[in-house]
């Protein structure tokens, strides 16, 4: 049994159906939909401490406790999420949601297509950031929450935080954006490629159709995983981890492993594979993609901004490279051009991208000392 | 920085703030300036300041602040923004003096700065025995001091002639006392508002 202090204990996943269809930014209109989604807290009587939790590339709606039937799967945020912790449930009424498109319960492309009566497979439309946003409403009319008194999240749950700002400025008081960007960079994209081109070569793609052929494209995800394990961690703390330490006490002369980061990244990448779908990782990247609020604006993404009314955390740090400072800044800035009340705080952490999982106790403080400061 | 004044020095920057502002407050410290001009003032304020402790005593003071590197200059802001940009206590903290007074200028219609007068009385009598001065305004060691600009209210006057910086107006204090007669000699802390000549 996990008896983890400050945890929110064992939760239990709930999915929400809509029947009114979804019109996505691609143009497919999608008739029906479920999401599934865990709650932690309770919603206070005025309705006005509820907090959503946004998932980025591979996460899901376990956000915090764990489940009865497999108390060791914490989840993805349990450090930050709990009573007593910088996001206290006893304070707010959390919510967490897997995302349309995704693998975890929400419709996505291993769920039925009711045309068909076979998975969506490759079939399934490409969702964007705002389509996420747009469904998450609908969680949110659902569940009675009429304005969030947050939405946070990191890497591309920033992102929704963000378009939370831009599409129901009305519905949300704080957006707290963590290690994310306006838009990614040229090299940015570049990784998202060279990720999906190893799916979508893999022999066992079969066009996306996998499931109905009885295979998973496991060599592509593994290595889209590898890659993009490699760019979420800083040279520094690749170097302090692994350095050049060996498996064994020599060099085998094949190629098989010699490094511990191969191993490492092996193993990674081979976990990831064994439970992730492969469609969902190339829709996902794709939303990473084409996240561009300013696009519209002839790229001005203070002009994007002005719809916004929230007040915004903006977090980065120092040695993520993926999602580097820079980024959060030109956010900040085009906050600080719309009068909006904006911080920002860029967080001294070795660990990169992930820095952004991890419980830095600066980090932490930080958005403890935010989310305190919310008034519900 | 810490306010090494306590807050007495607020009500001279208050005043020269009308309400409803945008004020930008470079190395703003645990925000109290901010907090205040907000409580009083109803400014729409952003603190600047790089170090992680002030940037979370900001937070919980319930006041923006931007963790950034001032001396890297303030190119996220845009030209005349702000109403006024604050540098309270600061000034000396600064290796580029020259390039932080115009960028404030750059991004503020007006500056409002003060800093210790190293021209006051007991300073200029410690150097005179050899020592350097260390005192209330002035409460470091010179091994241990985060100040690395030294200079008069009279040094400071002569940069702004040089630049076409306006001194729009002027206090000097000693403890809490105005000081009207050779401030430079007398006061042990300055705050001006300044201006661009040509406004």
């Amino acid at each position: 049994m996990n008896t983890t202090k400050n945890s929110v204990g064992e939760a239990t996943p709930q999915r929400a159906h809509f029947d009114t269809p979804l019109a996505l930014s691609g143009g497919a209109l999608l008739p029906a939909f479920d999401l599934v989604y865990e709650t932690y807290g309770e919603l206070n009587a005025s309705r006005s401490n509820a907090v959503l939790v946004c998932h980025a590339l591979s996460g899901n709606h376990h956000v915090a406790g764990w489940h009865a039937d497999n108390p060791k799967n914490l989840g993805w945020w349990d450090n930050l999420i709990g009573p007593g912790k910088p996001l206290d449930t006893r304070k707010f009424f959390v919510v967490g949601v897997n995302n349309l498109g995704g693998c975890y319960g929400s419709t996505g492309p291993v769920s039925n297509n009711p045309a068909t009566g076979k998975p969506w497979g490759a079939d399934f439309p490409v969702v964007i950031v705002e389509d996420w946003v747009a469904a998450q409403a609908r969680l949110a009319d659902r569940l009675g929450i009429d304005t969030w008194a947050a939405v946070i999240g990191g890497s591309l749950g920033g992102m929704q935080a963000m378009q939370w700002t831009l599409d129901y400025p009305e519905r949300i008081r704080h957006a707290v954006v963590i290690a994310s960007a306006p838009k990614l960079t040229a090299q940015n994209i570049a990784f998202n490629e060279v990720a999906r081109q190893a799916i979508l070569t893999d022999p066992d793609f079969h066009g996306g159709h996998y499931c109905e052929h009885g295979v998973v494209p496991a060599r592509g995800l593994r290595l889209a995983r590898m890659l993009g394990h490699i760019t979420y961690l800083s040279d520094d703390q690749m170097a302090e981890k692994f350095g050049r330490k060996l498996r064994q006490e020599d060099l085998q002369f094949n190629y098989g492993v010699d490094f511990e980061i191969e191993s490492y990244l092996r193993y990674q990448g081979d976990k990831f594979a064994g439970f992730f779908d492969a469609n969902t990782y190339l829709i996902t990247t794709k939303a990473l993609d084409y996240y561009d609020p300013a696009r519209a604006f002839d790229g001005n993404l203070a002009a994007a901004l002005a719809r916004a009314r929230a007040d915004f955390l903006v977090v980065s740090f120092s040695t993520d490279w993926r999602f580097a400072p820079e980024r959060s800044r030109e956010i900040v800035f085009g906050l600080v051009h719309n009068g909006l009340n904006a911080s920002y705080a860029e967080i001294e952490c070795s660990a990169g991208h992930d820095s952004f999982l991890l419980d830095d106790p600066h980090y932490h403080a930080v958005l403890r000392a935010y989310f305190e400061g919310i008034a519900v | 920085m810490t306010n090494v004044l306590g807050r007495f020095d607020f009500d001279v920057i208050a005043d020269w703030i009308r309400p409803g502002e945008k004020v930008l407050d470079l190395g703003c410290g645990d925000g109290s300036l901010l907090r205040y001009l907000k409580d009083e003032k109803g400014v729409l304020g952003y603190g600047a300041d790089n170090d992680p402790g002030n940037v979370l005593a900001c937070i919980r003071n319930g006041v923006n602040v931007i963790q950034i590197n001032l001396e890297a200059g303030l190119s996220g802001f845009e030209d005349g923004f702000f109403d006024h940009v604050v540098m309270s206590l600061s000034l000396q903290t600064v290796r580029h003096t020259e390039q932080m007074l115009a960028e404030m200028l750059r991004v503020g219609r007006e500056a409002v700065v003060s800093f210790p007068n190293f021209g006051q009385r007991s300073h200029r009598e410690a150097i005179a025995l050899g020592r350097m001065p260390v005192s209330k305004t002035l409460p470091y060691q010179w091994y241990n001091s985060p100040n690395v600009r030294f200079f008069t209210m009279a040094d400071f006057e002569a940069l702004c002639a040089e630049r076409g910086i306006a001194i729009r107006e002027r206090l000097a204090f000693e403890g809490e006392n105005v000081v009207t007669e050779d401030p430079n000699l007398n006061a042990s802390i300055a705050v001006y508002r300044l201006g661009r000549n040509n406004l």
